[in-house]
């Protein structure tokens, strides 16, 4: 099994477009932090200034800790985009390839196939989400130092210097899992057909229409919205907020587990009664 | 040949939706045996071959190899089967070498650099095993195929349509590393083709499939023998050849008559006795041409089946 999953992650990152994630994140965020660096005192300025009619605000509040909050508020609902691209290819790319024939004649279970698979499209979520955090917050630390963090949501909240970073990390290990829900997504498609393509555009327009039937403030998209996933994918903002309301999180972290689970086993069945035909 | 059983196929039927790719097919391989699998295209061939090697489910049927049902011990009986299944597919991105070794490990064989070398020289690679896949030719691709095929030094060996894309060189490489297989290291094969010459010259036994069901089994040379040659002889008058036939043999069928050159049909024995003929009647008789080909025997049994 460890054979096979060193394998999968070999051919993950043997290919180019394993990396469009990585270089895009590269680029973007740097992009946003020179951005921050030039005009962030004003935006902050513009966020805070009926606060600062009652308020003195003394101390560094443009700081890493304040950028990797925008970055992974920005950036989160773009990720599903780059980690599709490796997840629909991950079965679908063997079949376009041919390659199916070589692997699934060698004397190895298509259920450990599977999840060799699976995990190591994870293994790359996971990553992706690293690097995201160490150019996003590690990068902005960096370069602009620590301090208080200031999130403004339905209310405006600063937390002490010393009481965020377990909340990044908790952060993004709540993204890790939301990202997760759009891996095994992408791969159940990936299993469905032989063309990488069907998967990646089909795992996006189900997140698109999900994104879109929920902002809709209608009665009846309320009574859907706890049933689609994308609801849950912001959740991680839940650790920003005071008190942390875990009984919303436990929810959400199940509702996650529950969709990774569900598309692992469909992509288990599915591929399990496969016939190889490409 | 040994009379132990390498493969055993009974009843085995394959219907895809409204297509029946395989029907009721019934066949054994012994050990040792090279043994062609032989069928025009769509007959049925790699359906068979995907469901031994456990890509796709038979409808019904059983099948064992090395006495085993392949339901219940897939992953014991593949550790002992190489194989190639139609054309060979490999990560285009990675060199040869990291393709073998990829599908070594997965196989759990010996996959150090001086075994991955020593197959690669043996199908004539081992100057581009740095190169990736994607640059080779489609020779170099199949015998990279049958590279991952031998590389885990399987008992039995599983080809389909291993020179298809090869130019005639290739080709012959291809049957003699077939023999090679065979006869020094006392592999089984199974060979997939619809060219029958190339069967005609490395099996010993056969099956003929058309449209999912078997037209015919059994020894390559019993069946050779079971059919007529095709014979030309190349003379100076065809057209007093073709009355000594007349008179002399009216049973033996003339097919063609060109320029210069009687084409006929006849036994082995008529040969002699025709050539003979021709030169007691004065003819000069310049080229006798005997063929005998499975081919003509193939080509015919799948028109009657077909009608």
């Amino acid at each position: 099994m460890i054979t096979l999953l060193r394998i999968e992650l070999f051919k993950i990152f043997s290919k180019w477009r394993s990396y469009i994630g990585f270089i895009a994140i590269g680029v973007l965020v740097p992009v946003i932090q020179i951005d921050l660096m030039l005009r962030g005192q004003q935006y902050l300025e513009f966020l805070t200034q009926n606060l600062q009619q009652n308020f003195v605000f003394v101390g560094n509040f443009l700081n890493g800790y304040l950028i990797g909050n925008i970055v992974l508020n920005a950036l989160l609902l773009q990720i599903p985009f780059l980690i599709t691209l490796v997840a629909g290819d991950l079965l679908a790319g063997e079949a376009t390839a041919g390659t199916y024939r070589m692997l699934l004649t060698r004397p190895v279970s298509r259920t450990k196939v599977i999840l060799s698979k699976f995990l190591a499209g994870i293994i790359y979520t996971n990553l992706i989400l690293v690097w995201l955090a160490l150019i996003s917050l590690g990068l902005s630390i960096l370069l602009f130092g620590t301090g208080e963090l200031i999130v403004i949501a339905e209310t405006i909240t600063i937390f002490a210097k010393d009481d965020i970073v377990w909340r990044f990390a908790l952060a993004y290990g709540y993204a890790a899992l939301s990202m997760s829900v759009v891996t095994a997504l992408g791969f159940m498609f990936s299993s469905l057909v032989e063309n990488a393509i069907g998967p990646i555009v089909a795992t996006l327009a189900i997140i698109i229409v999900f994104l879109i039937l929920q902002s809709i403030n209608l009665e009846f998209f309320a009574f859907i919205r706890p049933y689609l996933f994308t609801s849950y994918l912001h959740k991680w903002r839940v650790f920003f907020t005071e008190p942390i309301d875990y009984s919303e999180l436990g929810t959400a972290i199940a509702v996650m587990t529950g969709h990774i689970a569900t598309f692992f086993l469909i992509t288990l069945y599915i591929f399990k009664k496969k016939d190889i035909q490409s | 040949m040994d009379n132990e059983k390498i493969i055993e196929v009974s009843g085995l039927t394959k219907v895809f939706k409204e297509l029946t790719a395989v029907n009721n097919l019934t066949l054994n391989v012994y050990k040792g045996d090279v043994f062609g699998f032989l069928g025009p295209n769509g007959a049925g061939k790699s359906t068979t071959i995907r469901m031994l090697l456990s890509l796709i489910r038979p409808t019904s049927g059983a099948i064992k190899i090395f006495g085993l049902p392949l339901l219940t011990h897939r992953d014991d009986i593949l550790r002992r089967i190489g194989a190639i299944v139609e054309k060979p597919d490999f990560y285009g991105y990675l060199s040869a070498y990291r393709n073998l070794e990829i599908l070594g490990s997965i196989s759990g064989c010996d996959t150090s650099k001086k075994r991955i070398m020593e197959i690669l020289e043996l199908v004539g690679l081992e100057k581009r095993y740095k190169s990736k896949v994607k640059t080779y030719s489609h020779g170099m691709k199949q015998r990279l195929g049958i590279a991952q095929a031998l590389l885990h030094n399987p008992d039995l060996i599983i080809l389909d349509e291993p020179t298809t894309g090869l130019d005639p060189q290739g080709m012959k490489e291809i049957r003699d590393l077939i023999i090679h297989l065979s006869r020094d290291q006392k592999k089984t094969i199974f060979l997939s083709s619809h060219i029958l010459y190339e069967v005609e010259l490395v099996a010993n036994r056969m099956v003929i499939l058309n449209k999912g069901t078997t037209v015919i089994e059994g020894a390559v040379q019993d069946l050779l023998d079971a059919t007529h040659l095709n014979v030309t002889f190349e003379v100076d008058d065809v057209v007093k050849a073709e009355n000594i036939l007349k008179n002399h043999f009216p049973s033996i069928p003339v097919d063609s008559i060109t320029t210069g050159k009687i084409l006929l049909r006849s036994g082995r024995e008529d040969i002699s006795l025709i050539n003979r003929a021709f030169i007691e009647s004065g003819l000069a008789v310049s080229e006798i041409s005997p063929k005998k080909s499975l081919e003509e025997y193939f080509l015919k049994l799948t028109e009657v089946s077909e009608k």
